[in-house]
Formats: C-alpha cells, structure tokens, sequence
C-alpha cells in the first residue's frame, strides 16, 4: 500500500533510489546532499537493493563511474551538490555527449566562493548548457516522484540524456514533509526495465567509445547530439502523463497557476514557487488578477510552450536565484525573454535576483512583486536591471 | 606463462593501422598486455599519446571493447566498468567473466590522474592499471611529468645555460602503489617481453587491482633512435635505472638482475634528453647525482627483496 510518511526531501529521493533499485550509485558526500548517500549506503549494507556502492573519492571519480557504468549496461545513480557539481563539470559534458543516461539528484546549493552551504541555483545554472536535461522540484513529494520519472525519461530511447533531478538544499532536502511513498512492486513495474541498446560489456561486438573527432567529424556528432533535445519536451510530457493516470499526480513541463484569466504572472523554479502560489491566493481573495507559473523543466528550455502560456499578459516578473555574472542578465530572465521576444511577445518582463546563499524569500517580497507588476503593467515599462529581494543595498 | 609460440596465436586485440610513432613502446605493451589476458578484455584509456593515436574517428585500433572518457580518470573508468559488471552479474543479467584494464600516460597517472588511481585502488577493485611510462607529456610536446627523470631535458624542464633541465628527481609511483598495499604490483619495460607478459598474466589472475609501471621508450621525447627501443630498455635493466621486479602480496622479487650492473651513463648516452649532461664538469656533477639515487633505489629494492 501506498503511505503517506513524514520525511525529509533527502529521505524521500534515497527512499525513491532504493525503490528504483539502480545496478551501480558511485558517489561523493558534499552537503547537503550528503544524506542522500549515506541513506542509500545504508539500503545496501542492508542487502536491501542490488546495487553495486562505489563511495569514490571524488565527484570527479563519481561522474567518470557512473559514465562508464551506464556505458557498461547498468542503470545508474548519483546524488551531489554545489561544489561537487562543479568539480563534475568537465565529465558532465561527457557524460551527455555519450548519451548515458544517467539519473542524478542535485541538492541545490550556493557556489563558492566565498563557501556557503545555503540554497541558491549557482551550480543548476553553471551547469546548463552542458546537454543534461534539467527538472526543478518544489517539494519533497515532488523530489521523490521526479526520481522516477527522470529514470524513465533519460532511458527514453527518443532521448538518451543524463536527467538532473533539481531540489533546493536544506528548504526542501532537510524539511520534513508529508511523501506519499508508493508501493515498491509498483514504482518498480511503472519504471520497468532499463532496456540496453548497446552495452560496453558485450564482448562479442567490441565497439570504441569516446575516440579522438577531429574538423571532419566532431561537427556533424554536435549536430546529430543537439537533434536529440527538441524531442525531448514531449517526452517529459508524456512520462508526466503517464505517472499521473499511475498514481494521481500530474506532471509536465511547468505547472500554470491561475494564470488563465491572469493579468500579471510570476514565473519562478523550485521551491520559491510554493510560496508565490501562497500569495497568489492571498491577492486573488483580494480581487487581484494576477497567476504564477512554475517552471519544470528548465532544460531543455520549453520556449514555445512557456510563450504560450504567457501570451496576453500584461506584465511578467522573473525571479533568479542566481547570477550569470557579466552577462546581460541573470539565467532565467535571459531564457524567458529570449523565449518571449523571439516569439513576438512584447509583453514587459521584470528581473528579480533573490535568495542567494539562502537567503530568505518571505511572503512580503513576493508581494512587492506583484505590486510592482502592477505599476510595470501600467506603464508597459520594465526596468531591464535587477532588483534585489532581501539584500541590505 | 605461456610459451612465444602459443602466444603468437592468441588473437590481436590491438590491431595495425593505429599512428604511435616508430619506435615507440606503447603499442608493443598494449599487444603484449591484452595477449596475457585469459579472458576477454574491456579496456579503459586515458587522454595521451595512445588515445589520439589508436581511435582516431572513424577509425579505431581496439579489437575489444574500449572507452575513453578525460585525462584525469582512466582508473575511475575501469571502476565504474568493473562495479557495473559486478552488479549485472550479481543479478545474472550478465554472464560472462571479464577482466577489465586502464591505460594511462605517466601524466595521466603519476600527475593529473593520481587521486583516482589512488581511489581505485584503495577501493580494491578488480582491474589492472597500466602506466604506458614515456617519463613526461609526450602527447602534447615533452612537457615534464612527475615521473621524468632527474636531469632529463624537456619542454617545461629545458636544460639551459644555467639550469641542466629537470632539478628534482621523479617520484616513485611503483613503491607508492606498493604502499597501497594492493596484491599486485610490478614493474617492466617495453623491451622484455617475456618479462611484461608475465607480469601481466600474474596481473589480470590477481583477485584485485593490480598496477604496472611499464617504461615505455619514446623516440621523439627522448631523442632516441627508433631502431634502438629494445637496446635501451636492455640498458636500463642492465644499469638499473629502470629496475624490474615485482611485489605479490606484499612480497618483494626481482625479476632481472644484471650480472654486472653498467653505470648509469650507458643508458643516458643514448638519449637526446640527457645529451646535456653528457658534457663539462655541471653536467657530471648531475650524472653523479643520478648514478647515486639508482644506487641508493637499488640497494633499497635489493634490501627489500632479500627480507621476508
């Protein structure tokens, strides 16, 4: 039977990996993900998964194992954050470039320096273009259901990713919530087997992986990697779809919130989104037309959909939390207004950075945004510098 | 150990074709290690010379199963390959014994790639490591390495008018893997066949990981003739600059000693790297200081050979 259990998010992804029951988890412990590990480890010195624990003694070492295990044949599993990511990043690259598909839980946390545990996006974002598929989770139920989806979704032989399933560090990885935890036969059947089309292993048809690829080849293979993302929106949908009529609970690219008849919206990532559905209730009890969207998939980036769910607002805030320092502008609000704009939306959007390092994001600060749509929707004017939620200037 | 004959018939699994440079001993290990092998082989390989010059798209040498993935992490790869076997076979999804082994530079393993050598090993899992041993980053332009020698010329250690090239003697990879305390670990080079193969066939029965350090002459980054590979490898045998033993569980044996054993100069005289030190007074001065540390490597080894 299903149960409804309080737990931690990090509980609630370990309790999601052992019911996936991976062939190999080769990883690191780096707060604050750390307990995703040292639960899991657990589950195997319990006998109770079969899967091969490699406690490497790197990230580097944990990215390189879990490559060469997908490459192997084996199903395969990783959790980390923050500095971890980031010592991973060169394998990350290869990892996608391989097409392995290879399920990684990123506890998200601040990027030094200076060194800061704290929740912030910093390390999602510095790792956004490097071919992984990205799914944001608000809560811990989430965390846990999107374990099995990105299993299913990188396995996708339409897809063939590495699927980074992001949560926010401590605000949803060390908060206890109540999980709905499905029944292990069946989470078990709904992910099913992972179907190997090309296992390393099979000796008998020897083949060569991660060869040199000078000027005349290296283009066309960049090309052939970037056709596998289009098609990949409408996988995450279909998996979405396929976990609801299972076990109830919807899922798909991004998630509207009274956004319909919505005059100004807000679109944010992570757990930040609960609190502006919050306040989007207070306001819509208080007469006030405004909606939220909450972004799901943040890679690949769903442009055409995200437009039309934004299309006829008056005005749109974005809110970051992280910084793309010397660019234009902080990561989502570029990926939104790029989306927007090359659509021909002329719909103001507002920029707002908040929450670095953990920093608080409290109701009222949504509030002022909304207040501030209000004015922007006034004067279809928005100021294309950020503004700072919760910062002493 | 199998007899030339038999092991002349053992199927290639690295094939002709790939572009190592003539002479150079990495193509002559890497045959000579898979041929030791009793069961089929995955291979792993770092990023060097081997790399770039056996699977150059769309082409390969590897008549095995082979990936490369970075620089750094040969010796993670054959883990992960390794765990995931163990796991698929645990679970009957696959059925076949396999060894599985890595390949690396000496850069690629004594320098950039150390901390997950270090990490495989101390994991025991089961794999053979080979360090294709060339004394520095010959893939890139003879940059030093912490395996190049004292006194050796290259591009990053260049002997000058002042500084007679590299100042600081190499690190001794082979004794800190000893100190890993891993079952097996040897030492050979690219001009003894019987020596390396054997090494190797002991290697891939090991019941964990074992590690080879193979001194691979390189003709370009030494400055040696092409034709003279296996002459130079009898000389750092027979000077001892390159002893060959082995360590079995902790146990110490020395699989060559010369009955004479030459000085040290009739190993440098036939590479360009040391040409410098081949003449004035500084230059000797230099020779005298490497005569001394293989005597003193020696005399260790034949120490730790003799006690049980």
């Amino acid at each position: 039977m299903a149960e409804q259990i309080a737990l931690e998010g990090n509980q609630a992804v370990a309790e999601a990996m052992r019911q996936v029951n991976p062939d190999v988890v080769a990883a690191y412990p780096i707060t604050p993900s750390t307990e995703v590990v040292q639960i899991f480890s657990q589950f195997a010195a319990d006998g109770k998964v079969d899967t091969e624990f490699v406690a490497v003694e790197s990230e580097h070492s944990a990215m390189t194992a879990c490559i060469s295990a997908a490459l192997s044949g084996g199903r395969v599993m990783n959790a980390t954050s923050s500095q971890g990511l980031a010592l991973m990043w060169e394998m990350l690259y290869i990892g996608a470039s391989l097409r392995t598909p290879i399920t990684l839980a990123l506890v998200n946390r601040a990027l030094s320096g200076n060194i800061n545990i704290h929740c912030d996006h910093s390390d999602s974002m510095g790792a956004r273009d490097c071919g992984w598929i990205q799914l944001f989770c608000e809560n811990a139920q989430e965390a846990y259901d999107t374990m099995f989806q990105a299993v299913r979704i990188g396995e996708d032989l339409r897809v063939r990713l590495p699927v980074m399933v992001c949560y926010d560090g401590f605000l949803v990885s060390h908060s206890v919530e109540m999980v709905k935890v499905e029944e292990d036969a069946a989470v078990a059947d709904w992910v099913g087997p992972y179907v190997v089309d090309r296992p390393l292993l099979d000796v008998k048809k020897p083949y060569t992986v991660g060869p040199l690829d000078l000027q005349d080849f290296y283009f066309e293979h960049k090309r052939t990697q970037v056709e596998a993302y289009p098609g990949v929106p409408a996988v995450i949908e279909e998996v979405g779809a396929s976990f609801e009529a299972a076990f109830g609970r919807p899922y798909g690219l991004m998630e509207p919130y009274m956004l319909d008849d919505a005059e100004t919206a807000i679109v944010s990532l992570g757990s930040t989104a609960g609190t502006v559905k919050d306040i989007v209730d207070a306001q819509r009890a208080a007469g006030k037309a405004v909606g939220a969207l909450k972004l799901r998939a943040f890679r690949p980036f769903p442009a055409d959909e995200l437009a039309a769910q934004l299309a006829g607002k008056k005005a749109v805030a974005v809110l970051d939390r992280s910084m793309s320092f010397g660019a234009a502008s902080a990561p989502l609000y570029s990926e939104v207004t790029s989306a927007l704009y090359a659509r021909g939306a002329t719909v103001p959007v507002a920029t707002y950075v908040y929450g670095l390092g953990g920093r608080e994001i409290l109701p009222e600060h949504i509030e002022q945004v909304y207040e501030d749509l209000a004015a922007v929707a006034a004067s279809q004017k928005a100021d294309t510098q950020p503004k700072y939620l919760g910062l002493r200037e | 150990m199998p007899s030339l004959k038999e092991l002349s018939t053992r199927p290639e699994q690295f094939l002709g074709g790939h572009r190592l440079c003539p002479g150079c001993g990495e193509g002559t290990i890497v045959r000579q290690v898979l041929m030791a092998a009793d069961k089929p082989v995955v291979a792993a390989s770092c990023t060097g010379c081997l790399e770039v010059s056996s699977s150059i798209f769309p082409y390969t040498a590897w008549n095995i199963p082979w990936v490369h993935l970075a620089f750094e992490n040969a010796a993670a790869t054959a883990a992960g390959l390794e765990a995931a076997h163990k796991s698929l076979k645990r679970q009957g999804r696959c059925e076949e014994d396999l060894h599985f082994v890595a390949f690396g530079g000496d850069g690629g393993t004594y320098d950039i790639g150390f901390q997950a050598l270090s990490g495989a090993m101390e994991r025991r899992h089961r794999f053979v490591y080979v360090c294709l041993n060339n004394e520095a980053y010959m893939n890139t332009g003879i940059q030093r390495s912490s395996a190049t020698p004292l006194g050796a010329h290259t591009t990053t250690s260049p002997a000058g008018k002042v500084v007679p090239g590299k100042l600081t003697p190499r690190k001794d990879l082979t004794e800190i893997m000893v100190a890993h305390d891993v079952p097996y670990v040897g030492q050979s080079n690219s001009g003894r066949w019987r020596d390396l193969t054997g090494k190797a066939e002991k290697a891939f029965q090991t019941d964990g990981p074992a590690f080879l350090n193979v001194l691979s002459v390189c003709p370009l980054g030494w400055g040696t003739e092409p034709g003279k590979a296996i002459e130079i490898c009898e000389a750092a045998a027979d000077t001892c600059a390159w002893p060959l033993y082995e360590v079995v569980e902790g146990q110490y044996k020395i699989t060559y000693r010369p009955k004479e054993k030459k000085p040290v100069e009739e190993y440098l005289k036939h590479q360009r790297r040391f040409a410098h030190l081949l003449k004035g007074e500084a230059g000797q001065a230099v020779i005298a200081q490497i005569q001394a540390d293989v005597d003193a490597r020696w005399e260790k080894l034949q120490n730790r050979a003799e006690t049980k």
